[in-house]
Protein backbone atom coordinates (compact mmCIF):
# COMPACT_ATOMS: atom_id res chain seq x y z
CA UNK A 1 0.00 0.00 0.00
CA UNK A 2 0.92 3.48 -0.62
CA UNK A 3 3.10 4.95 2.25
CA UNK A 4 1.44 8.06 2.03
CA UNK A 5 -2.03 6.41 2.26
CA UNK A 6 -0.86 4.49 4.87
CA UNK A 7 0.13 7.48 7.19
CA UNK A 8 -3.28 9.10 6.08
CA UNK A 9 -5.27 6.22 7.79
CA UNK A 10 -3.00 6.20 11.05
CA UNK A 11 -3.64 9.76 11.46
CA UNK A 12 -7.73 9.74 10.31
CA UNK A 13 -7.62 6.52 12.94
CA UNK A 14 -5.78 8.25 15.48
CA UNK A 15 -7.78 11.91 14.93
CA UNK A 16 -10.96 9.66 15.07
CA UNK A 17 -10.07 8.24 18.30
CA UNK A 18 -9.00 11.79 19.71
CA UNK A 19 -12.77 12.71 18.98
CA UNK A 20 -14.57 9.70 19.26
CA UNK A 21 -13.77 8.97 23.00
CA UNK A 22 -15.08 12.82 23.39
CA UNK A 23 -18.24 11.68 21.77
CA UNK A 24 -17.67 8.66 24.10
CA UNK A 25 -17.85 10.41 27.15
CA UNK A 26 -21.13 12.66 26.15
CA UNK A 27 -22.89 9.41 25.48
CA UNK A 28 -21.44 8.23 28.37
CA UNK A 29 -23.02 10.95 30.68
CA UNK A 30 -26.30 10.70 28.66
CA UNK A 31 -26.71 6.97 29.04
CA UNK A 32 -26.16 7.44 32.78
CA UNK A 33 -29.10 9.51 33.36
CA UNK A 34 -31.14 7.49 30.87
CA UNK A 35 -30.61 4.25 32.45
CA UNK A 36 -31.31 5.79 36.10
CA UNK A 37 -34.28 8.48 35.03
CA UNK A 38 -35.92 7.68 31.45
CA UNK A 39 -35.25 11.39 30.70
CA UNK A 40 -33.18 12.28 27.89
CA UNK A 41 -30.83 14.97 28.78
CA UNK A 42 -30.66 17.44 26.52
CA UNK A 43 -29.23 20.19 28.70
CA UNK A 44 -26.17 17.43 29.15
CA UNK A 45 -23.99 19.54 27.25
CA UNK A 46 -24.78 23.05 29.07
CA UNK A 47 -24.57 22.08 32.93
CA UNK A 48 -20.98 20.97 32.30
CA UNK A 49 -20.12 23.78 30.11
CA UNK A 50 -21.75 26.25 33.23
CA UNK A 51 -19.68 23.90 36.04
CA UNK A 52 -16.57 24.60 33.84
CA UNK A 53 -17.24 28.67 33.83
CA UNK A 54 -17.27 28.23 37.29
CA UNK A 55 -14.30 26.40 37.97
CA UNK A 56 -11.94 28.51 35.19
CA UNK A 57 -13.20 31.63 34.92
CA UNK A 58 -14.18 32.39 38.43
CA UNK A 59 -11.85 30.84 39.94
CA UNK A 60 -8.81 31.05 36.90
CA UNK A 61 -6.79 33.97 38.16
CA UNK A 62 -6.56 32.31 41.84
CA UNK A 63 -5.89 28.81 41.15
CA UNK A 64 -4.01 26.33 38.38
CA UNK A 65 -5.76 24.20 36.36
CA UNK A 66 -5.52 21.12 38.56
CA UNK A 67 -7.70 22.93 41.03
CA UNK A 68 -9.78 24.62 38.65
CA UNK A 69 -10.22 20.87 37.62
CA UNK A 70 -11.14 20.20 40.95
CA UNK A 71 -13.59 23.35 41.23
CA UNK A 72 -15.33 22.55 38.38
CA UNK A 73 -16.11 19.16 39.34
CA UNK A 74 -17.34 19.82 41.96
CA UNK A 75 -19.84 22.46 40.65
CA UNK A 76 -20.94 19.83 38.49
CA UNK A 77 -22.03 17.58 40.74
CA UNK A 78 -23.94 20.14 42.77
CA UNK A 79 -25.57 21.97 39.84
CA UNK A 80 -26.23 17.98 38.89
CA UNK A 81 -27.76 17.51 41.75
CA UNK A 82 -29.76 20.21 42.68
CA UNK A 83 -31.20 19.91 38.81
CA UNK A 84 -32.50 16.22 39.31
CA UNK A 85 -33.49 17.42 43.19
CA UNK A 86 -35.42 20.85 42.25
CA UNK A 87 -36.96 20.42 38.23
CA UNK A 88 -36.32 16.90 37.47
CA UNK A 89 -38.01 14.76 40.42
CA UNK A 90 -41.32 16.57 39.45
CA UNK A 91 -41.56 15.26 35.87
CA UNK A 92 -40.81 11.46 36.86
CA UNK A 93 -43.85 9.11 35.33
CA UNK A 94 -45.15 12.67 33.63
CA UNK A 95 -45.63 12.32 29.70
CA UNK A 96 -42.04 11.58 27.82
CA UNK A 97 -42.39 15.36 25.95
CA UNK A 98 -41.90 17.71 29.37
CA UNK A 99 -38.95 16.51 30.52
CA UNK A 100 -37.26 16.84 26.53
CA UNK A 101 -39.61 20.70 26.75
CA UNK A 102 -37.99 21.18 30.32
CA UNK A 103 -34.23 20.35 29.60
CA UNK A 104 -34.44 21.54 25.79
CA UNK A 105 -35.53 24.90 28.22
CA UNK A 106 -32.87 24.56 30.26
CA UNK A 107 -30.37 24.28 27.81
CA UNK A 108 -31.66 27.66 26.70
CA UNK A 109 -31.63 29.46 29.70
CA UNK A 110 -28.10 28.01 30.97
CA UNK A 111 -26.15 29.46 27.76
CA UNK A 112 -27.97 32.28 27.71
CA UNK A 113 -27.10 32.98 31.61
CA UNK A 114 -23.63 32.10 30.55
CA UNK A 115 -23.48 34.26 27.77
CA UNK A 116 -24.48 37.39 29.47
CA UNK A 117 -22.26 36.56 32.63
CA UNK A 118 -19.04 35.46 31.33
CA UNK A 119 -19.99 36.84 27.05
CA UNK A 120 -20.17 34.68 24.27
CA UNK A 121 -16.22 35.09 23.24
CA UNK A 122 -14.18 32.11 23.08
CA UNK A 123 -12.17 31.78 26.42
CA UNK A 124 -8.56 29.82 25.88
CA UNK A 125 -8.17 27.38 29.05
CA UNK A 126 -4.60 26.79 30.27
CA UNK A 127 -3.54 23.80 28.38
CA UNK A 128 -1.47 21.41 30.61
CA UNK A 129 -0.01 19.50 27.68
CA UNK A 130 1.38 20.62 24.04
CA UNK A 131 -1.28 20.74 21.12
CA UNK A 132 1.42 20.31 18.90
CA UNK A 133 1.25 17.11 17.27
CA UNK A 134 4.00 14.41 16.65
CA UNK A 135 5.70 13.70 13.84
CA UNK A 136 6.21 10.43 11.62
CA UNK A 137 8.32 10.16 9.08
CA UNK A 138 8.36 13.98 8.71
CA UNK A 139 4.19 14.24 8.80
CA UNK A 140 2.27 15.29 11.48
CA UNK A 141 0.63 12.29 12.96
CA UNK A 142 -2.70 13.97 14.41
CA UNK A 143 -1.57 12.69 17.81
CA UNK A 144 0.00 15.01 20.18
CA UNK A 145 0.52 15.12 24.12
CA UNK A 146 -2.38 16.77 24.49
CA UNK A 147 -4.42 14.46 22.65
CA UNK A 148 -3.12 11.68 24.35
CA UNK A 149 -4.26 13.24 27.86
CA UNK A 150 -7.68 13.22 26.40
CA UNK A 151 -7.34 9.47 25.37
CA UNK A 152 -6.31 8.66 29.03
CA UNK A 153 -8.73 10.83 31.01
CA UNK A 154 -11.12 9.08 29.07
CA UNK A 155 -9.64 5.84 29.62
CA UNK A 156 -9.48 6.32 33.34
CA UNK A 157 -13.29 7.95 33.57
CA UNK A 158 -14.78 5.50 31.78
CA UNK A 159 -13.02 2.39 33.61
CA UNK A 160 -14.13 4.34 36.94
CA UNK A 161 -17.31 4.07 35.94
CA UNK A 162 -17.38 0.68 34.77
CA UNK A 163 -15.76 -0.25 37.96
CA UNK A 164 -17.99 1.55 39.77
CA UNK A 165 -20.88 -0.09 38.34
CA UNK A 166 -19.53 -3.99 37.90
CA UNK A 167 -17.46 -4.03 41.61
CA UNK A 168 -19.34 -1.44 44.67
CA UNK A 169 -21.85 -1.81 46.46
CA UNK A 170 -23.42 1.61 45.24
CA UNK A 171 -22.94 0.64 41.87
CA UNK A 172 -25.05 -2.43 42.38
CA UNK A 173 -27.30 -0.15 44.15
CA UNK A 174 -27.66 2.30 41.36
CA UNK A 175 -28.06 -0.27 38.40
CA UNK A 176 -31.23 -1.86 40.36
CA UNK A 177 -32.19 1.26 41.07
CA UNK A 178 -32.67 1.67 37.09
CA UNK A 179 -33.67 -1.83 36.80
CA UNK A 180 -36.39 -2.15 39.27
CA UNK A 181 -37.21 0.98 41.28
CA UNK A 182 -39.92 -0.70 43.13
CA UNK A 183 -37.96 -3.85 44.06
CA UNK A 184 -35.54 -1.74 45.22
CA UNK A 185 -37.03 0.02 47.47
CA UNK A 186 -38.62 -3.10 49.15
CA UNK A 187 -34.95 -4.33 49.35
CA UNK A 188 -34.38 -0.96 51.82
CA UNK A 189 -32.66 0.97 48.99
CA UNK A 190 -32.93 4.73 48.95
CA UNK A 191 -33.82 5.12 45.36
CA UNK A 192 -34.59 8.70 45.57
CA UNK A 193 -30.80 9.39 46.80
CA UNK A 194 -29.14 7.62 44.27
CA UNK A 195 -31.26 9.30 41.25
CA UNK A 196 -29.65 12.21 42.62
CA UNK A 197 -26.52 10.73 42.95
CA UNK A 198 -26.80 9.21 39.24
CA UNK A 199 -27.36 12.52 37.74
CA UNK A 200 -24.58 14.17 40.02
CA UNK A 201 -22.12 11.50 38.15
CA UNK A 202 -23.82 11.98 34.48
CA UNK A 203 -22.53 15.78 35.11
CA UNK A 204 -19.34 14.76 36.43
CA UNK A 205 -18.52 13.13 33.39
CA UNK A 206 -19.86 16.05 31.26
CA UNK A 207 -17.49 18.73 32.94
CA UNK A 208 -14.68 16.14 32.71
CA UNK A 209 -15.23 16.02 29.03
CA UNK A 210 -16.11 19.45 28.65
CA UNK A 211 -13.08 20.80 29.95
CA UNK A 212 -10.98 18.26 27.57
CA UNK A 213 -12.57 19.68 24.88
CA UNK A 214 -12.37 23.43 26.51
CA UNK A 215 -8.84 22.87 26.94
CA UNK A 216 -8.21 22.24 23.02
CA UNK A 217 -6.09 25.06 22.33
CA UNK A 218 -7.55 25.44 18.79
CA UNK A 219 -11.60 25.49 20.97
CA UNK A 220 -11.47 27.58 24.02
CA UNK A 221 -14.61 28.06 26.17
CA UNK A 222 -17.82 29.25 24.84
CA UNK A 223 -21.38 28.95 26.13
CA UNK A 224 -22.16 26.82 22.91
CA UNK A 225 -18.84 24.69 23.52
CA UNK A 226 -20.73 21.69 23.38
CA UNK A 227 -23.60 22.48 21.11
CA UNK A 228 -22.41 20.42 18.19
CA UNK A 229 -20.44 17.90 20.60
CA UNK A 230 -23.70 16.95 22.01
CA UNK A 231 -25.06 16.32 18.62
CA UNK A 232 -22.58 13.30 18.30
CA UNK A 233 -22.45 11.95 21.65
CA UNK A 234 -26.23 11.56 21.07
CA UNK A 235 -26.07 9.91 18.06
CA UNK A 236 -23.37 8.02 19.53
CA UNK A 237 -25.53 7.20 22.43
CA UNK A 238 -28.79 5.91 19.81
CA UNK A 239 -26.71 3.99 18.15
CA UNK A 240 -24.96 1.79 20.74
CA UNK A 241 -28.12 1.86 22.60
CA UNK A 242 -29.57 4.16 25.62
CA UNK A 243 -29.29 1.04 27.51
CA UNK A 244 -25.83 0.53 27.15
CA UNK A 245 -22.93 2.47 28.86
CA UNK A 246 -20.32 0.40 26.71
CA UNK A 247 -22.20 0.69 23.79
CA UNK A 248 -22.40 4.37 23.89
CA UNK A 249 -18.45 4.21 24.58
CA UNK A 250 -17.89 1.99 21.36
CA UNK A 251 -20.27 4.18 18.72
CA UNK A 252 -18.75 7.23 20.37
CA UNK A 253 -15.35 5.67 19.14
CA UNK A 254 -16.14 4.47 16.07
CA UNK A 255 -18.22 7.76 15.13
CA UNK A 256 -15.45 9.86 15.42
CA UNK A 257 -13.16 7.11 13.39
CA UNK A 258 -15.82 7.81 10.79
CA UNK A 259 -15.94 11.16 10.70
CA UNK A 260 -12.59 11.24 10.89
CA UNK A 261 -12.42 9.55 6.94
CA UNK A 262 -15.05 11.20 5.99
CA UNK A 263 -13.55 14.69 6.54
CA UNK A 264 -10.41 13.44 4.67
CA UNK A 265 -11.59 11.57 2.12
CA UNK A 266 -14.87 13.47 1.21
CA UNK A 267 -15.05 16.74 2.61
CA UNK A 268 -15.73 18.39 5.81
CA UNK A 269 -19.94 19.26 5.35
CA UNK A 270 -20.49 15.68 5.11
CA UNK A 271 -19.55 14.74 7.83
CA UNK A 272 -22.58 15.64 9.43
CA UNK A 273 -24.82 14.13 6.82
CA UNK A 274 -23.00 10.91 7.17
CA UNK A 275 -23.60 10.45 11.01
CA UNK A 276 -27.26 11.33 10.76
CA UNK A 277 -27.11 8.43 7.92
CA UNK A 278 -25.35 6.01 10.19
CA UNK A 279 -28.12 7.06 13.10
CA UNK A 280 -31.12 6.22 10.84
CA UNK A 281 -29.81 2.96 9.13
CA UNK A 282 -29.06 1.59 12.69
CA UNK A 283 -32.44 2.78 14.39
CA UNK A 284 -33.83 1.07 10.88
CA UNK A 285 -31.94 -2.21 11.32
CA UNK A 286 -32.02 -1.92 15.73
CA UNK A 287 -33.96 0.26 17.12
CA UNK A 288 -33.09 -0.51 20.78
CA UNK A 289 -28.97 -0.16 19.60
CA UNK A 290 -26.85 -1.98 18.32
CA UNK A 291 -25.20 -2.86 21.78
CA UNK A 292 -28.93 -3.31 23.54
CA UNK A 293 -29.92 -6.83 24.33
CA UNK A 294 -33.35 -6.51 24.76
CA UNK A 295 -35.96 -3.91 24.53
CA UNK A 296 -37.37 -4.52 27.91
CA UNK A 297 -36.23 -1.98 30.26
CA UNK A 298 -37.54 -3.07 33.27
CA UNK A 299 -38.53 -6.30 35.28
CA UNK B 1 -46.25 -8.68 65.65
CA UNK B 2 -48.26 -6.62 63.12
CA UNK B 3 -51.24 -4.97 64.02
CA UNK B 4 -53.55 -3.51 61.51
CA UNK B 5 -56.13 -1.58 62.98
CA UNK B 6 -59.62 -0.32 60.67
CA UNK B 7 -57.68 0.09 57.58
CA UNK B 8 -58.76 1.81 54.38
CA UNK B 9 -57.06 2.46 50.85
CA UNK B 10 -58.61 3.88 48.31
CA UNK B 11 -58.07 4.37 44.64
CA UNK B 12 -59.92 7.33 43.63
CA UNK B 13 -63.07 6.35 44.46
CA UNK B 14 -62.98 2.68 44.72
CA UNK B 15 -62.31 1.66 48.23
CA UNK B 16 -59.85 -1.61 47.62
CA UNK B 17 -59.72 -2.26 51.63
CA UNK B 18 -62.27 -1.10 53.93
CA UNK B 19 -61.75 -0.78 57.49
CA UNK B 20 -59.45 -4.18 57.64
CA UNK B 21 -58.34 -5.11 61.23
CA UNK B 22 -56.01 -7.87 61.57
CA UNK B 23 -53.11 -9.07 64.08
CA UNK B 24 -50.06 -11.02 62.76
CA UNK B 25 -48.93 -13.17 65.77
CA UNK B 26 -44.91 -13.09 66.36
CA UNK B 27 -43.68 -16.90 65.07
CA UNK B 28 -46.83 -17.39 63.36
CA UNK B 29 -48.16 -17.75 59.49
CA UNK B 30 -50.99 -15.29 58.76
CA UNK B 31 -52.73 -16.65 55.59
CA UNK B 32 -54.50 -13.32 53.89
CA UNK B 33 -57.34 -15.05 51.20
CA UNK B 34 -60.10 -14.31 49.08
CA UNK B 35 -60.72 -13.67 45.45
CA UNK B 36 -59.01 -11.97 42.88
CA UNK B 37 -59.77 -7.86 43.53
CA UNK B 38 -60.37 -8.36 47.27
CA UNK B 39 -57.41 -6.58 48.60
CA UNK B 40 -54.71 -8.80 49.31
CA UNK B 41 -52.08 -7.43 47.35
CA UNK B 42 -53.48 -3.96 48.34
CA UNK B 43 -52.89 -4.59 51.72
CA UNK B 44 -49.51 -5.93 51.28
CA UNK B 45 -48.47 -3.30 49.51
CA UNK B 46 -49.81 -0.38 52.21
CA UNK B 47 -48.14 -2.19 54.96
CA UNK B 48 -44.88 -2.03 53.31
CA UNK B 49 -45.54 1.60 52.65
CA UNK B 50 -46.03 1.76 48.43
CA UNK B 51 -49.88 2.45 49.08
CA UNK B 52 -50.88 5.27 51.57
CA UNK B 53 -54.00 4.87 53.36
CA UNK B 54 -56.69 6.69 53.33
CA UNK B 55 -57.70 6.08 57.28
CA UNK B 56 -55.97 3.14 60.03
CA UNK B 57 -53.09 2.60 61.20
CA UNK B 58 -50.29 -0.76 60.78
CA UNK B 59 -47.85 -1.31 63.70
CA UNK B 60 -45.04 -3.11 63.62
CA UNK B 61 -44.91 -3.84 67.49
CA UNK B 62 -45.81 -0.30 69.07
CA UNK B 63 -44.00 1.67 65.92
CA UNK B 64 -46.58 3.42 63.80
CA UNK B 65 -45.55 2.40 59.75
CA UNK B 66 -48.19 4.81 58.00
CA UNK B 67 -46.78 7.37 56.67
CA UNK B 68 -43.02 5.85 56.50
CA UNK B 69 -41.10 5.26 53.11
CA UNK B 70 -40.79 2.08 51.95
CA UNK B 71 -37.21 1.82 52.11
CA UNK B 72 -37.54 2.50 55.60
CA UNK B 73 -40.35 0.19 55.93
CA UNK B 74 -37.92 -2.61 54.58
CA UNK B 75 -34.93 -1.31 57.01
CA UNK B 76 -37.30 -2.03 60.38
CA UNK B 77 -36.95 -5.26 59.17
CA UNK B 78 -40.41 -5.82 56.81
CA UNK B 79 -39.61 -8.14 54.25
CA UNK B 80 -41.70 -7.90 51.16
CA UNK B 81 -41.81 -10.26 48.28
CA UNK B 82 -44.21 -9.15 45.78
CA UNK B 83 -46.32 -10.55 43.19
CA UNK B 84 -44.63 -11.92 40.54
CA UNK B 85 -41.22 -12.39 42.47
CA UNK B 86 -39.67 -8.86 41.44
CA UNK B 87 -36.35 -10.72 40.94
CA UNK B 88 -33.88 -8.77 38.43
CA UNK B 89 -33.23 -10.76 35.61
CA UNK B 90 -30.31 -9.02 34.58
CA UNK B 91 -28.39 -9.75 38.14
CA UNK B 92 -26.92 -12.99 38.40
CA UNK B 93 -28.70 -14.80 41.35
CA UNK B 94 -25.85 -13.78 43.86
CA UNK B 95 -26.08 -10.01 42.71
CA UNK B 96 -29.87 -10.80 43.32
CA UNK B 97 -29.42 -11.73 46.97
CA UNK B 98 -26.04 -9.19 47.55
CA UNK B 99 -28.80 -6.78 47.14
CA UNK B 100 -31.32 -7.97 49.34
CA UNK B 101 -28.12 -8.30 52.08
CA UNK B 102 -26.85 -4.75 51.45
CA UNK B 103 -28.98 -3.52 54.66
CA UNK B 104 -28.15 -6.78 56.65
CA UNK B 105 -26.56 -6.56 59.74
CA UNK B 106 -25.00 -9.91 59.50
CA UNK B 107 -21.34 -11.04 57.28
CA UNK B 108 -22.62 -11.07 53.81
CA UNK B 109 -20.40 -14.57 53.14
CA UNK B 110 -22.54 -15.84 56.30
CA UNK B 111 -25.84 -14.79 54.71
CA UNK B 112 -24.75 -16.16 51.26
CA UNK B 113 -23.84 -19.08 52.65
CA UNK B 114 -26.89 -19.52 54.74
CA UNK B 115 -29.04 -19.22 52.20
CA UNK B 116 -27.13 -21.91 49.20
CA UNK B 117 -27.83 -24.10 52.06
CA UNK B 118 -31.35 -23.55 52.48
CA UNK B 119 -31.98 -23.40 48.63
CA UNK B 120 -29.08 -25.01 47.47
CA UNK B 121 -30.17 -24.86 43.91
CA UNK B 122 -29.49 -21.48 44.44
CA UNK B 123 -25.33 -21.99 45.10
CA UNK B 124 -25.65 -23.99 42.14
CA UNK B 125 -26.96 -21.25 40.18
CA UNK B 126 -25.05 -18.49 41.58
CA UNK B 127 -23.55 -17.24 38.73
CA UNK B 128 -26.40 -17.77 36.44
CA UNK B 129 -28.37 -14.91 35.65
CA UNK B 130 -32.19 -14.84 37.31
CA UNK B 131 -33.81 -13.90 33.66
CA UNK B 132 -32.78 -18.03 33.02
CA UNK B 133 -34.08 -19.79 36.34
CA UNK B 134 -37.47 -21.84 36.39
CA UNK B 135 -40.47 -20.24 38.10
CA UNK B 136 -39.90 -22.27 41.10
CA UNK B 137 -36.16 -21.08 41.63
CA UNK B 138 -37.06 -17.47 40.84
CA UNK B 139 -39.11 -17.71 43.83
CA UNK B 140 -36.55 -19.58 46.16
CA UNK B 141 -34.19 -16.86 45.15
CA UNK B 142 -36.93 -13.88 45.66
CA UNK B 143 -37.53 -15.68 48.86
CA UNK B 144 -33.82 -16.09 49.82
CA UNK B 145 -33.32 -12.17 48.90
CA UNK B 146 -35.70 -11.36 51.38
CA UNK B 147 -34.28 -13.72 53.67
CA UNK B 148 -30.21 -12.52 54.07
CA UNK B 149 -30.84 -9.64 55.74
CA UNK B 150 -32.84 -11.46 58.73
CA UNK B 151 -36.07 -9.48 58.53
CA UNK B 152 -38.58 -10.07 61.47
CA UNK B 153 -41.61 -10.05 59.24
CA UNK B 154 -41.83 -11.71 55.86
CA UNK B 155 -45.11 -10.46 53.44
CA UNK B 156 -45.63 -13.15 51.06
CA UNK B 157 -47.86 -12.06 47.84
CA UNK B 158 -49.00 -14.88 46.04
CA UNK B 159 -45.69 -17.01 46.04
CA UNK B 160 -47.27 -20.46 44.50
CA UNK B 161 -48.59 -18.50 41.34
CA UNK B 162 -47.64 -19.99 38.33
CA UNK B 163 -46.30 -23.11 39.80
CA UNK B 164 -46.40 -26.82 40.00
CA UNK B 165 -48.24 -28.31 42.31
CA UNK B 166 -45.38 -30.21 43.55
CA UNK B 167 -43.18 -27.18 43.11
CA UNK B 168 -45.94 -24.96 45.63
CA UNK B 169 -45.77 -28.42 48.10
CA UNK B 170 -42.09 -27.53 48.70
CA UNK B 171 -42.07 -23.96 49.06
CA UNK B 172 -45.38 -23.92 51.37
CA UNK B 173 -42.97 -26.62 53.83
CA UNK B 174 -40.29 -24.28 53.60
CA UNK B 175 -42.37 -20.99 54.37
CA UNK B 176 -43.22 -23.56 57.14
CA UNK B 177 -40.27 -24.67 58.29
CA UNK B 178 -38.84 -20.90 58.36
CA UNK B 179 -41.68 -19.93 61.03
CA UNK B 180 -40.87 -23.30 63.28
CA UNK B 181 -36.95 -22.85 63.70
CA UNK B 182 -37.41 -18.69 64.01
CA UNK B 183 -39.30 -16.17 65.11
CA UNK B 184 -40.25 -15.01 61.72
CA UNK B 185 -43.89 -13.51 61.23
CA UNK B 186 -45.61 -14.05 57.81
CA UNK B 187 -48.07 -12.57 56.30
CA UNK B 188 -49.02 -15.65 53.38
CA UNK B 189 -51.44 -13.59 50.53
CA UNK B 190 -52.55 -16.66 48.49
CA UNK B 191 -55.24 -17.72 45.91
CA UNK B 192 -54.37 -20.86 46.56
CA UNK B 193 -56.28 -21.16 49.81
CA UNK B 194 -55.84 -24.97 50.49
CA UNK B 195 -52.38 -25.06 50.69
CA UNK B 196 -52.02 -21.80 52.54
CA UNK B 197 -54.53 -23.16 54.50
CA UNK B 198 -52.45 -26.37 55.43
CA UNK B 199 -49.45 -24.18 56.99
CA UNK B 200 -51.07 -21.58 58.07
CA UNK B 201 -51.58 -20.74 61.88
CA UNK B 202 -54.28 -18.26 61.27
CA UNK B 203 -56.15 -17.00 58.32
CA UNK B 204 -58.39 -13.88 57.38
CA UNK B 205 -60.69 -13.96 54.25
CA UNK B 206 -61.24 -10.69 52.43
CA UNK B 207 -64.00 -10.16 49.61
CA UNK B 208 -64.07 -6.93 48.35
CA UNK B 209 -62.09 -5.20 50.90
CA UNK B 210 -63.94 -6.41 53.95
CA UNK B 211 -62.39 -8.48 56.06
CA UNK B 212 -65.51 -11.77 56.48
CA UNK B 213 -63.32 -14.10 58.39
CA UNK B 214 -60.71 -13.95 61.24
CA UNK B 215 -60.15 -16.88 62.72
CA UNK B 216 -57.86 -20.08 63.57
CA UNK B 217 -56.77 -21.73 59.95
CA UNK B 218 -58.33 -24.58 61.22
CA UNK B 219 -61.47 -23.18 62.20
CA UNK B 220 -61.50 -21.33 58.62
CA UNK B 221 -60.72 -24.49 56.45
CA UNK B 222 -63.43 -26.32 58.70
CA UNK B 223 -66.31 -23.95 57.58
CA UNK B 224 -67.83 -24.80 54.89
CA UNK B 225 -69.80 -21.72 53.61
CA UNK B 226 -66.49 -19.97 53.52
CA UNK B 227 -64.94 -22.34 51.48
CA UNK B 228 -67.60 -22.49 48.95
CA UNK B 229 -68.45 -19.05 48.68
CA UNK B 230 -65.10 -17.13 48.91
CA UNK B 231 -62.15 -19.98 48.72
CA UNK B 232 -64.00 -21.45 46.15
CA UNK B 233 -62.90 -25.01 47.69
CA UNK B 234 -65.78 -27.43 46.65
CA UNK B 235 -65.15 -31.10 47.38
Amino acid sequence: MDPFLTSRVVTDILGGLTNGVIYGMVALSLVLIWRSTGILNFAQGAMPMFATYIGFVIFASHLNYWACVGVSVLAAAAIGGLTERLMVRGLYGKPEINPIVVMVGFLIVLEAVAASLWSSTPRSLPSPFSPIDWQLAGKPLSLSPFSVYEIATALVVMTAVAALFRFTKLGLQLRASALAPEVSRLLGVRVGRLLTFGWMLATTVGVITTILVASNFFTGLTPQIMDGIFAYGFIAAAIGGLESPVGAIVAGVMLGIVNQFVDDFVNENAVIIIALILLIVSLMIRPSGVFTKSTQRRV
Amino acid sequence: MITIEDLTVSFGAVQALRNVSLVAETGKITAVLGANGAGKTTLLRTISGLKEPKNGNIRLGDRSLVGMRTEDIARLGIAHVPEGRGVIGEFTVEENLRLGAMIAKVNLQKGLEEQYVQFPVLGERRKQHAAKLSGGERQMLAMARALIAEPSVLLLDEPSLGLAPLVTAQLMHTIQSLCETSDLTVILVEQNASSALRIANHAVVLHVGKVVANDAASNVAADDNLRQYYLGLVE
